[in-house]
């Protein structure tokens, strides 16, 4: 049977585990034995006892880094790559472009590598991608690190002691910790405002509750393949003045600019500089270099003027409980793409291009970097929201006016036709006819008007008490049981026979249903 | 006063009830009301009608009174236990077999009064009359056609409903040509029957027009079955209508213009709400001729996300606002039990709930909605497609229990789709979708559905009632545990 191992990650600093004992129940019914080694879960709060009530072994590190699969939240030292098994899977965040050599120890044992952080950009690629998953956490605990160094609360209060005033964040960038930044600020009550150079994520960002600071000369055309792009000089000038502004009117500000894993320089020391005593910066791209001039990698700095600029690298690990629940499942989407038939059998399929894009190593060989996949980020649905033209719109508008009237037209022609037909009818029709076709047409007018209006809900109801009205057929079938031939009595009776049973059974339906609508009490 | 004079005034009334019953049944608040008021109305007019046909009785009125009685007491007895008995989700099954009653007892009533119409021509014969009046003949002969239309096409549609035959269109070649077929041997029938009046032509007539109502019923889709039904409503109605013309009966006349007339306005609704034409829905074929050639079929959708219960009971407690959308897998499961219970635990905790009901969700104009009732669900909750379909982009979570193409984005987004225009609810706005279905099979209408594989979307697999009743379980430990 195939063993997943899941180390205790080296450094001391990292908090996270690439299972929770819940992703370990998940892994087990996957059809793996699970080997955790004991303490992996001790700084994210899961106890050995817990893996263990998984269904998990606890074992020593010897024992985890020999199984059949290894699953770590980071790139283990070379020490340990040299304990693994040939043959064996390693899946973690390789960070391949980083460290090439690194792959090629890692080809050269032989060993399957899987890098999680080079998951390729695609829809059905999204459960498995950890970026998402410690991005999503980063920009909540960026909100929770500047909501704990700013000196005053996020919502506004009116008391009997007077009011404050509602904390403004602004937030650049809204991809994944952008928009989790947004709504862990929004729901603390503060005023977000963001930015985002792409100007088609303005929708996203209004529904996670911030402001879309708009700046259409700043803001790049809608982006191709979902992902930002460096910007023109022009371009450059103008977001520079947007960040100044807002910053300026800005209690927190929380940065979020990766292009491509490079931090470009979003905030200046001027900036900074202009901002209240008191006022925190969060640069989530600290781990890049930092979008903040005045950020240093892994420390809290506090600028001359009063200003707090946190730049710390941890902040998924900060939240390790949730942090590494959440890779842990990334873990399993990864597994279960890997085990189609759920018997504990690991299938690498190197066509499928999620997985040809996440294995850096395989059979010897260093595959990375794979072969480009096509992106879709962006649902092709989202064609030029420029919008039509005024002309555009004037033509539709007329189109729609001539339609109207050409319906009306139709409608018209029909209803005279009709009239004319009845009117043939009427004129052919013997007397006693014309009384019973004057009353029908009359009926069918009040049918369709009482009928017009009654609500959706009631429709079941209603059809069935029309059916036991029209059930009223019964009165021309009794009144047929007395005639003198017994071949049209028993006739008669049989119609009367189904034609009461329509009766009652439709008008107790309907009662049922009817008394069944109730109002909340 | 006469047996007859009388006997008309209380139709005149009976009539007026009938109105006003329909008209309370527009409102949930005065619905009730309408019912009752129709019951006396039919009550009324039964009641005055055994009066008269005792009275105009050509054999001996005890026999007479004695046979209606012993008639309408049976028919009582199987309508009234029918009624009590039926399940609720079997709702659309009982309404299409009970207008295949009133088909029958048209088709019943019509050659009655040919055959007693011909007795009376052989009478007055015998006085030196001639024949049936035409105008006569040719009521009887509309309604006997349309009774029978009615009958078969209700019959099929039973079935269909109820699952004894596939219902999937019925797909002969040439299919409108065969109609149209039919419809001429009738109209040749017809004259037939005019220039010589006799009981063969009308026998045949019955023959041809019993086929086509199944024929015409077999080739329609069963995720049309909604505008079936409500169209072979208004055929009972119009079936009731012509036996009026031909007894010279006010009531029935009334009667059955009001019941066909508003049948045909709950088809009509119906179309709309799918997009669809009359027309194209009489004609059939929806769900297997276009389904075939489905563009979509083909396109790699990418893949589908499956949750378990336990997660997404943790969602919904973490959610503010959840929107219920069910659909006729709801009513198959039987799962709109737990569901309310479901919601009554999530209202509990102050979570918002509401349900999104599509116009065609169901086998019947309005299913959800009696379903929902039924398992309590207060009605205010209940909202349409055009109520909460603004508000989805606000929700936390959708819950997708057992619709499919009601909730199809491919109706509004991709042009090629077979459903395309047919107003959806717009599920994917919301934050987070959750559909439970059984397989990752297509709908009704034969279509791959886009949403299931879209990111905010996630599929938990299996009975929708079991999982429903996992979810509230695993509410109701967290709720011990807090």
């Amino acid at each position: 049977m195939t063993t997943i191992g899941i180390p205790r990650e080296a450094d001391p600093g990292q908090r996270l585990v690439a299972a929770t004992p819940r992703t370990v129940t998940r892994l087990v019914a996957l059809g793996y034995d699970v080997v955790v080694e004991s303490g992996a879960g001790e700084r994210a709060t899961f106890a050995d006892e817990a893996y263990a009530a998984a269904g998990a072994t606890v074992a020593d590190a010897d024992a985890v880094w020999a199984a059949d699969v290894v699953a770590a939240v980071d790139a283990p030292a070379d020490a340990r790559l040299d304990a693994l098994r040939p043959g064996a899977t390693l899946v973690a965040m390789l960070a391949p472009a980083a460290s090439p050599e690194r792959l090629e120890r890692l080809a050269a044992r032989g060993v399957t590598a899987l890098a999680l952080d080079a998951v390729p950009r695609i829809s059905r690629a999204q459960s498995l991608d950890v970026l998402s998953t410690l991005s999503n956490v980063a920009g909540y605990r960026a909100v929770v690190e500047a909501a704990s160094e700013y000196g005053a609360m996020f919502a506004g209060q009116v008391t009997a002691a007077g009011k404050t005033p509602p904390a403004t964040v602004f937030v650049i960038g809204a991809g994944v910790a952008g928009l989790a930044a947004i709504g862990a600020a929004d729901s603390l009550g503060a005023q977000v405002r963001a930015f985002d150079v792409r100007p088609e994520v303005g929708e996203q960002i209004e529904s996670m509750g911030a402001a879309f600071v708009a700046a259409p000369q700043a803001q790049q055309q809608v982006s191709a393949d979902g992902y930002a792009s460096a910007l023109s000089e022009e371009q450059e000038r103008l977001t520079a003045e947007v960040y100044a502004q807002e910053t300026a009117r800005a209690d927190v500000v929380i940065t979020t600019a990766l292009v491509r894993g490079v931090a470009p320089r979003t905030i200046t020391a001027e900036m900074v500089a202009a901002m209240r005593p008191g006022s925190v910066v969060v640069d989530l791209a600290a781990s890049g270099g930092g979008n903040c001039e005045l950020t240093v990698p892994g420390e809290r700095v506090v600028t001359p003027n009063g200003v707090v600029v946190l730049g710390w690298t941890d902040l998924p690990g900060r939240l390790p409980q949730h942090t590494s629940q959440l890779f842990g499942t990334n873990v399993v989407h990864l597994l279960q793409l890997l085990t189609p038939d759920e018997d504990g059998t690991l299938v690498l399929d190197l066509d499928d291009p999620v997985q040809r894009g996440m294995t850096v190593a395989h059979g010897g060989d260093v595959l990375w970097p794979p072969p480009p996949v096509a992106v879709s980020a962006v649902p092709a649905a989202a064609p030029a929201p420029a919008g039509p033209t005024p002309e555009e719109l004037a033509r539709q508008a007329a189109d729609a006016a001539a339609a109207r009237e050409r319906r009306a037209r139709r409608r018209t022609v029909g209803f005279a036709l009709a009239a004319v037909l009845v009117l043939l009818a009427v004129s052919f029709s013997p007397p006693e006819l014309l009384g019973h076709l004057t009353v029908f047409v009359l009926a069918v007018f009040v049918g369709y008007y009482v009928i017009s209006n009654v609500s959706h809900a009631l429709h079941t109801p209603l059809m069935a008490q029309t059916n036991a009205i029209s059930g009223i057929i019964l009165v021309g079938a009794l009144l047929q049981v007395g005639d003198s031939s017994p071949v049209v009595t028993v006739l008669a009776c049989v119609a009367a026979l189904v034609a009461s049973i329509n009766i009652f059974g439709g008008f107790l339906v309907a009662n049922r249903m009817i008394r069944m609508f109730r109002k909340d009490a | 006063m006469t047996a007859s004079s009388f006997a008309q005034g209380v139709y005149l009334v009976a009539a007026v009830l009938f109105v006003l019953s329909l008209a309370g049944l527009s409102k949930q608040e005065s619905a009730r009301r309408g019912n009752v008021l129709g019951m006396i109305g039919m009550g009324l007019a039964l009641a005055a009608t055994f009066v008269l046909a005792v009275d105009r009785s050509e054999r001996a009125p005890v026999v007479t009174a004695l046979l209606i009685v012993l008639v309408l007491a049976t028919g009582a007895v199987v309508g009234t236990v029918r009624a009590r008995r039926v399940e609720m989700t079997q709702m659309p099954e009982l309404i299409a077999i009970l207008h295949s009653f009133v088909g029958a007892a048209a088709v019943l009533v019509g050659i009655n009064s040919f055959l007693t119409g011909q007795q009376d021509a052989a009478l007055l014969e015998g006085l030196g009359g001639g024949g049936q009046d035409a105008v006569h003949l040719v009521e009887v002969y509309l309604g006997v056609l349309i009774g029978a239309v009615t009958f078969t096409g209700s019959v099929v549609a039973f079935l269909k409903l109820s699952a004894r035959i596939r219902s999937a269109p019925l797909q002969l070649p040439g299919r409108n040509l065969l109609n149209l077929a039919a419809l001429l041997v009738c109209a040749g029938l017809m004259v037939w029957f005019l220039a010589a009046p006799s009981l063969a032509p009308l026998l045949l007539m019955t023959l041809v027009a019993l086929a086509l109502g199944w024929h015409l019923v077999a080739s329609i889709g069963g995720g049309d079955m909604p505008v079936v039904v409500s169209m072979l409503n208004s055929y009972s109605g119009w079936a009731a209508a012509a036996a009026g013309f031909m007894l010279g009966n006010d009531l029935l006349v009334v009667t059955g213009a009001l019941v066909g007339s508003s049948g045909a306005i709950l088809s009509y609704l119906m179309c709309r709400a799918m997009n669809r034409s009359f027309v194209s829905v009489i004609l059939g074929g929806f769900g297997a001729e276009e389904g075939t050639v489905v563009a979509g079929g083909d396109a790699d959708l990418g893949e589908h996300r499956e949750v378990r219960a336990p997660e997404v009971a943790e969602l919904l407690r973490a959610a503010r606002s959840v929107v219920i959308t069910p659909g006729y897998g709801m009513a198959v499961a039987k799962a709109q039990y737990p569901v309310a219970e479901l919601v009554a635990k999530l209202r509990a905790g102050g979570t918002q709930v509401r349900f999104g009901v599509h116009p065609v969700a169901g086998r019947l104009p309005g299913h959800m909605n009696v379903l929902l009732a039924e398992a309590k669900v207060p009605y205010d909750i209940v909202l349409e497609m055009d109520e909460i379909n603004d508000e989805l982009a606000g929700t936390d979570v959708v819950l997708v229990i057992g619709a499919n193409d009601t909730v199809n984005p491919a109706a509004a987004e991709d042009p090629a789709s077979p459903i395309a225009g047919m107003p959806v609810l717009r599920v994917w706005e919301a934050g987070q979708v959750v559909v439970f279905k059984r397989s990752m099979a297509t709908g009704y209408a034969g279509v791959q559905n886009p949403l299931f594989f879209r990111d905010n979307t996630a599929m938990l697999f299996g009975d929708a009632k079991e999982q429903v009743e996992r979810i509230v379980a695993e509410l109701v430990e967290a709720g011990v545990r807090a």
